[in-house]
């Protein structure tokens, strides 16, 4: 009996689990694309538009994660529209992954040596083609490293869903807990299998900062 | 020949003997041998690669040996369990890039040793530091922090903070090779008149006409080993092939 | 849909104000004795003795991959199954330090390899012991050269201190939630607790800034008017 129990049990955290690597990609998809726009506005010609955006990326750096995820669960419909915890995490993910990648994935940009965006405005390109065909492909190069670092940020920040509700690996361990209550064997196998998913990643960003690092000199 | 000094005692204080050391691959030192008496004022020529500064620093246990044996006063440097902190006491050593501390003031950087390792009273080691530094002429420059200095006063501060140990044997790598060429002066004057006190020197130099000046011996090593030895009229009439060779590139 | 209404919050100043004050102490708290615990382990790190790198970078890998509310239910049901019953302030203290501690430590580990080899030689052969060379060479040095990590590192704690509200700690979050579940105004109750916490980062800067010249500047300013 215990076998098949424990067994089920794992299950169902693997399946939270999986749940967690959905929300993370849900979070880096939209975030990263609302980061792109970001961080395009904050080099933008018009300054209205900078300072706007400079100002946005402050007002959700300086909050915590969880602040966002209830002001999106609870917030939102006290003001008339309905929102399922998984709307909610997503939504706050994407805006907390917006500010953070934005202002990195804006650092590379501006990382893109001078000479190159010159270079390429003598060659009579307009912005856009400036933009698509040298400068942005340096950008990516150097933005991979960190951006690859964040990813582990926003695994491990999907554990703020299960607050709301939202059964990602934290909150299925929280189910399993209420039938056997042995809450830090529990969190132990939570932590591990946390573990299992970003140690590789950082492992990965870190490689990539040193070949990265060992390229600019080549 | 140094001016007005007594001669070198008898005495050997620094023993060299069959010293090899590898980098890795590459093999360094292949067997060098020297010894040094006390009061004696040796300069160390040869080009880079030679394997002087490695030499000196094995002295001062910088660098670990592979074969031979090295003796500093009564220290075996090449045994493992040589007493670092008697040794370091004994030894004084000036780098070439100075390394002065760049957070602590010049009368700090001097201080910092006398009070730390010889537990010396502030005032005691205020004191002492005030001296040192009046003997490299510094003293106004006591309150200041090193990136205020030029290198040659930064460079006279590291002379200084060495000294404030009160070493038998001090040794110089290089000191004034990082310096612009009108900065060299003051730093060998204040070398000229340690040696002239009677400290027992090992400089590496490449200022050739200071070695005549006040060396004793002047030791040319080549391709890892001490090559030719002798009084300060071999930079003049050399003995061998390679020392005639170096000194024609130097000149 | 009816309209906002801030003043229902706000009028609950007192709690706010609690709540504010715990989450101060929380983050102050955290960030010094995080601060020691990761000085200790980056030099441990540095050591000769092996099983005790090994032990601080274990030490350091588990904490940067694990999330922080599963660290701060480890140590509070860890604390209960050992029999101690401690407030939940106390063990969000805890657990704060102990997370805070790996990031100081890789912080601060690059600080210390950043000072230049030539330093150390230097005092090393002046005869100073290692622990010598630590306190008097590197650590404030290298304290100076990695302040703004440090600083940006030790926002984010208090940022994080948020999640401590899981554990009943009565800190700003804390103090959000129960507001607006009795007031049912919940977007204007986190709007207020949101703008707190950018207020707090911002302040929280300010005091860093003010100590980093404190520590390492004032010396050298003085002696450019000297």
């Amino acid at each position: 009996m215990g076998a098949s129990f424990a067994v089920g049990y794992l299950m169902f955290l693997l399946k939270g689990a999986v749940w967690t690597v959905g929300l993370s990609l849900i979070a880096l998809s939209c975030g990263g694309v609302l980061a792109f726009i970001v961080a395009l506005c904050r080099i933008a010609p018009n300054r209205w538009l900078r300072l706007v955006t400079a100002l946005y990326i402050q007002i959700i750096q300086g909050t915590p994660v969880l602040v966002i995820i209830f002001l999106t669960y609870f917030g939102l419909p006290s003001l008339g529209w309905s929102v399922s915890p998984l709307l909610a995490a997503s939504l706050s993910l994407s805006v907390y992954v917006s500010a953070y990648l934005g202002e990195s994935w804006r650092s590379s940009l501006q990382s893109v040596p001078r000479a190159q965006w010159e270079a390429a405005e003598c060659l009579a390109l307009s912005r856009a083609q400036r933009m698509m065909k040298v400068v942005l492909p340096q950008a990516i190069r150097i933005a991979t490293p960190p951006t690859v670092g964040f990813m582990v940020q926003i695994i491990k920040n999907t554990s703020l869903a299960s607050i709301v509700g939202f059964i990602e690996l934290v909150r299925a361990g929280q189910i399993v807990n209420n039938t056997i209550f042995q809450p830090f064997l529990i969190y132990l196998l939570i932590a591990v299998l946390y573990f299992a998913m970003c140690y590789p990643l950082s492992i990965l960003s870190r490689r990539l900062e040193v070949s990265a690092g060992e390229k600019a000199y080549a | 020949m140094r001016s007005g000094s007594d001669t070198p005692s008898q005495d050997i204080v620094v023993s060299l003997k069959g010293v090899h050391k590898s980098f890795g691959s590459n093999q360094v030192l292949r067997g060098v041998d020297l010894d040094v008496s006390r009061g004696e004022v040796v300069a160390i020529i040869g080009k880079s690669g030679s394997g002087k500064s490695t030499a000196l620093r094995c002295i001062d246990y910088l660098e670990s040996i592979d074969q031979g044996t090295i003796r500093v006063c009564d220290h075996q440097v090449h045994k493992p369990d040589v007493d670092l902190r008697a040794l370091r006491l004994d030894i004084g050593i000036v780098f070439q890039s100075y390394n002065l501390f760049p957070h602590l003031t010049i009368e700090q950087n001097v201080m910092l040793a006398p009070t730390a390792v010889k537990k010396l009273a502030r005032p005691a080691a205020r004191q002492l530091a005030h001296r040192v530094l009046g003997q490299v002429g510094l003293l106004e420059k006591a309150n200041q922090f090193p990136e205020r200095l030029s290198g040659g006063q930064q460079q006279r501060a590291a002379i200084a903070r060495s000294l404030a140990m009160e070493p038998k044997i001090m040794l110089f790598d290089e000191v004034t090779s990082a310096l612009d060429p009108q900065l060299t002066g003051e730093v060998l004057r204040v070398i000229e008149d340690l040696a002239n006190k009677g400290m027992t020197m090992i400089m590496v130099t490449h200022e050739m006409n200071f070695a005549r000046k006040i060396a004793d011996t002047i030791v040319f090593m080549h391709e890892g080993k001490v090559w030719e030895k002798g009084g300060a009229h071999i930079l003049n009439s050399p003995g061998t092939p390679e020392l005639r060779e170096f000194l024609q590139h130097e000149l | 849909m009816g309209s906002l209404n801030f003043s229902i919050v706000f009028d609950r100043w007192d709690m706010i104000l609690q709540g504010i004050y715990l989450t101060i102490r929380l983050t102050l708290l955290a960030t010094a004795g995080g601060f020691v615990l990761g000085t200790f382990c980056a030099i441990g790190k540095r050591g000769k003795t092996v099983w005790i790198k090994k032990l601080c970078s274990a030490y350091i890998e588990a904490i940067r991959n694990t999330p922080l509310l599963v660290q701060i239910f480890l140590v509070y049901f860890g604390l209960s199954s050992l029999g101690l019953s401690l407030h939940a302030i106390t063990v969000s203290i805890i657990a704060l330090t102990i997370n805070v501690g790996a990031y100081s430590a890789e912080i601060m580990r690059a600080g210390f390899d950043s000072i230049e080899k030539g330093q150390l030689e230097a005092a090393e052969t002046l005869g100073l012991s290692r622990r010598q060379v630590y306190w008097h060479v590197i650590l404030k040095q290298a304290m100076e050269r990695v302040y703004p990590a440090l600083t940006s590192q030790f926002v984010l704690l208090m940022l994080a201190s948020s999640i401590c509200s899981q554990i009943s700690a009565e800190e700003l979050t804390a103090v959000a939630n129960f507001i607006q579940s009795d007031t049912y105004r919940p977007f204007e109750t986190y709007i207020v607790a949101g703008a707190f916490y950018i207020l707090l980062s911002f302040l929280l800067r300010i005091v860093f800034w003010v100590l980093g010249l404190m520590l390492f500047q004032r010396r050298r300013n003085l002696q450019a008017f000297i």
